[in-house]
């Protein structure tokens, strides 16, 4: 496998008060890819890719993005380098169109050019199926419909690393199986960091997965060196020899 | 009509309007009209960093008093020509919000409120303490000089109506412009979700300072103007008081709306006008006013409007 690394850490760790919700987590990141981080509630996983994204301060550890350490650069200056990310809470802008949310987010780099960025957003609604919703007020979209916006709105920035936390969760199945067309369609070009408790999901799309427990990597590899491995069972996937 | 000629119609309708009914009102009412039109121009200073970006100071009296005392000790003491003055207090105000939003951004919700509210009881204490070029609380008459333009008096009342007409009118039209520029938007933005807005890769803290310079300038410059055609400078400018109005107007008249500055001043100004007609208590009668709009239009007026008829209002 070794495949061409875009991100990696050392050492990333953050402690809440006592609780260390991350420790020293030594990650890499397959280039292209669709890699999982899964893990039980409360493992980290949130924590961790918000360490990447900036969002959250790091307690201690690095960041390595195209091999350059972005441990020290503000969460705006980490999305300048080509990362987007998708919040496990839903978080779009509430009060405006579904065209002003995505085009919010092509914006930073089109607002210049009003007619790439009028067709970029343009383009976007139609790949995720928003297009007839363009003008509704983003509050107004039923929970799954604000979940694809929060997508698209990353999608619109062609990231390098699209960051999803959870994004499956209050899909409908139609939805999740077309979620899962678009991030195969998107691996190659963009790298995809998905956290996601639908194993379904997980086995059917991640080419590379890590598990995180109490804080910590317990494991990385292929789904099938991962599916194998007697500590994720024990841990995680419930069906472990000794469970 | 798309939304954005609709919002021509609206802004050119309204400057149209303004512009013909000083041929028509008796001279009290366009008097009342000229302040009416210098206020709101603070109102939409005021209201492009509350209804904009959604953030509540409650010291921009600090702002309106830097242009108002920029532009007025300038004229009397320095003896700056008219347009120089304008534009120096306009700087001074500018300078000012940099300094005050630099700091009072540190913090976020009530902290804001409170930073913000010291620091113009900071600047009005100044105005205090200078008492022998301020003349404090008395305050002072803008020399003569300083109210011409080009030969144009502007202490008449056609000259105060129509210089009020102008400079209302000019940052009307840039406002509703402002909104529409990817730079409004990503005010919009932070206002809806700041949160969101940065992990979008907008540096959100940079426009927080932006939409903070350019609302104290806005405000400073209102203050000026209010001097030059007044030709009163005084102390009660930099009060509390006038760090609340504006957010009642604004309230009133609907934030994050073009029009709504305007609506509240005028509707406020009017208000107080009638119910003092009827009644000494006419505070009262504006309070309860207030009180029942606020609850049954917590959008303001033209918030209001744009729920219901027109959502296509700026
Ligand atoms: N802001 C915070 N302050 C204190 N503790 C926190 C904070 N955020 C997270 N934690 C704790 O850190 C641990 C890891 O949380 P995190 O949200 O990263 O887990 P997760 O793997 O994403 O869980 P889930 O699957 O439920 O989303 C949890 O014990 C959580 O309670
Ligand atoms: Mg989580």
């Amino acid at each position: 496998m070794a495949a061409v690394s875009i991100l990696e850490t050392k050492g990333l760790t953050k402690i809440y008060g006592g609780l260390a919700a991350n420790e020293d987590v030594d990650f890499v990141l397959a280039r292209g890819k669709i890699t999982a981080l899964i893990g039980p509630n409360g493992a980290g996983k949130s924590t961790f890719v918000g360490m990447l994204s900036g969002r959250i301060e790091a307690t201690r550890g690095q960041v390595f993005f195209e091999g350059r350490d972005i441990s020290h650069l503000p969460a705006h200056k980490r999305i300048q380098l080509g990362l987007a990310y998708t919040f496990q809470i839903t978080s779009v802008f509430p009060g405006l169109s579904v065209y002003d949310n995505v085009g919010l987010a092509a914006g930073r780099l089109l607002a210049g050019k009003p007619n790439l960025h009028a067709a970029k957003a343009a383009e976007v609604l139609a790949r995720v199926g928003l297009t007839d919703r363009a003008d509704q007020i983003a509050s107004d979209l039923s929970y799954g419909h604000q979940r694809v916006l929060e997508i698209a709105m990353g999608l619109a920035q062609d990231p390098k690393l699209f960051i999803l936390d959870e994004p499956t969760q209050g899909l409908a199945e139609s939805e999740i199986a077309d979620f899962m067309a678009l991030i195969q369609g998107l691996a190659g070009d963009t790298t995809i960091l998905l956290i996601e408790h639908n194993m379904r999901v997980v086995m059917e799309v991640a080419d590379y997965i890590t598990v995180l427990d109490g804080g910590r990597t317990l494991a990385s590899g292929t789904p099938e060196e991962v599916r194998a491995n007697a500590a994720v069972q024990a841990a995680y996937l419930g069906t472990g020899v000794d469970a | 009509m798309t939304a954005h000629g609709k919002s021509w119609v609206l802004h050119g309708g309204v400057l149209a309007l303004l512009f013909a009914l000083f041929f028509v009102l008796p001279t009290y009412h366009s008097g009342q009209l000229s302040r009416i039109m210098v206020l709101a121009i603070y109102a939409m200073g005021f209201n492009i960093l509350f209804g904009y970006t959604g953030l509540l100071s409650l010291g921009h009296a600090m702002f309106f008093a830097a242009g108002m005392y920029g532009f007025g000790l300038t004229v009397n003491l320095a003896g700056f020509p008219m347009p120089v003055a304008f534009l120096f207090a306009i700087l001074v105000a500018a300078a000012l919000a940099l300094v005050a939003g630099g700091l009072a951004l540190r913090t976020a919700g009530v902290s804001f409120m409170i930073v913000t509210l010291m620091f113009a009881q900071a600047a009005y204490l100044v105005v205090l303490y200078f008492g022998e070029y301020t003349r404090g609380d008395e305050g002072f008459v803008v020399a003569r000089e300083g109210r011409m333009i080009a030969g144009i008096d502007l202490s008449t009342d056609a000259g105060r109506y129509f210089c009020a007409w102008v400079l209302f009118g000019v940052c009307f039209l840039a406002l509703a412009k402002l909104i529409k520029l990817p730079f409004g938007k990503r005010l919009i933005a932070i206002r809806e979700n700041e949160e969101r807005a940065r992990m979008l890769g907008y540096d959100t803290s940079r426009y927080k300072l932006m939409a903070f310079v350019t609302s104290g300038a806005v405000s400073g410059m209102a203050g000026a103007t209010y001097g030059l055609l007044f030709g009163y400078v005084g102390a009660s400018f930099a009060a509390v008081p006038y760090s609340i109005f504006p957010l009642l107007w604004v309230l009133l008249g609907g934030a994050g709306t073009t029009i709504g500055p305007l609506i509240g001043v005028f509707f406020m100004f009017y208000l107080i006008d009638i119910s003092s007609g009827y009644t000494n208590a006419y505070m009262l009668i504006a309070g309860l006013v207030l009180v029942l709009l606020t609850l049954f239009a917590p959008q303001g007026l033209a918030g209001s409007l744009r729920q219901k008829v027109m959502p296509w209002l700026p």
